[in-house]
């Protein structure tokens, strides 16, 4: 207990931010789907682009598939190439 | 035999009858190549989100199917032959889902009450990095140099 609590002291660096886990990943995670819109689009910039993982915390596997699934939906026109 | 997904995107200006009939003529199709339409759902007049032949909106079909290859690629090549039909996808799954897709999910909400979900999907802009959360802690700090009083000089 108390040798954990140092642990994390000795991690607590100024500008050290806590690394955010994979939304894909846990057992609430939600299933990847080109036709799941709404999801995907949370996935993409305001301009249509795909937000990198690095911003978005999604795991490297994830992200593959999340990619590949919304060049599918943009194919299918239900999310767009670019924006504006 | 494996499975397939396939959706496809019919003009807007026919009917939902014809669109109807489309999808009969490509579950016969299907049927005869000794494969079975398992699922077909109509998700209605959609609008496209970019133009596909001057089209600005599609009729869209999903097909759950268990059929072998030759079947679909057959239904595959009538579909382009077919002016109708804007855009057609055929993708290879491991498993068929059971029910409903998400996108007749997201319909029956929408139907059931118009302002169930408002909430805006947080969007990341292209140069903004978004909210950077908390910093940790600053640590203890450095003491002053001397040791005199602060007094406003």
């Amino acid at each position: 207990m108390s040798q954990l609590q140092i642990a994390r002291a000795a991690v607590r660096r100024p500008f050290m931010r806590r690394r955010k886990s994979c939304p894909f990943s846990g057992p609430t995670a939600p299933a990847i789907d080109y036709k799941d819109t709404k999801l995907l689009s949370r996935f993409v910039s305001e301009r249509g682009k795909i937000v990198p993982s690095r911003i978005t915390a999604v795991s490297a596997k994830k992200q593959r598939e999340m990619a590949r699934a919304i060049k599918r939906a943009r194919f299918l026109a239900l999310l767009p190439y670019v924006l504006k | 035999m494996p499975y397939y997904e396939s959706v496809f995107i019919a003009r807007q200006d026919i009917s939902s009858a014809q669109v109807d009939q489309l999808a009969d003529q490509f579950t016969e199709i299907v049927a005869t190549g000794g494969g079975e339409v398992k699922k077909r759902e109509y998700w209605g007049l959609r609008s496209l989100a970019y133009r596909i032949n001057k089209n600005r909106k599609g009729h869209y079909v999903l097909f759950n199917l268990e059929a072998p290859s030759a079947a679909v690629s057959e239904m595959e090549r009538i579909m382009r032959l077919n002016e109708d039909i804007l855009r057609y996808l055929t993708v290879k799954v491991e498993a068929l889902e059971e029910g409903p897709s998400v996108m007749m999910q997201a319909k029956s909400d929408r139907d059931r009450g118009r302002r169930g979900d408002r909430e805006r999907p947080d969007r990341f802009g292209d140069r903004d990095r978004g909210d950077r959360g908390d910093r940790g802690d600053r640590g203890e700090r450095r003491p002053r140099d001397g040791d005199r009083e602060e007094q406003g000089e």
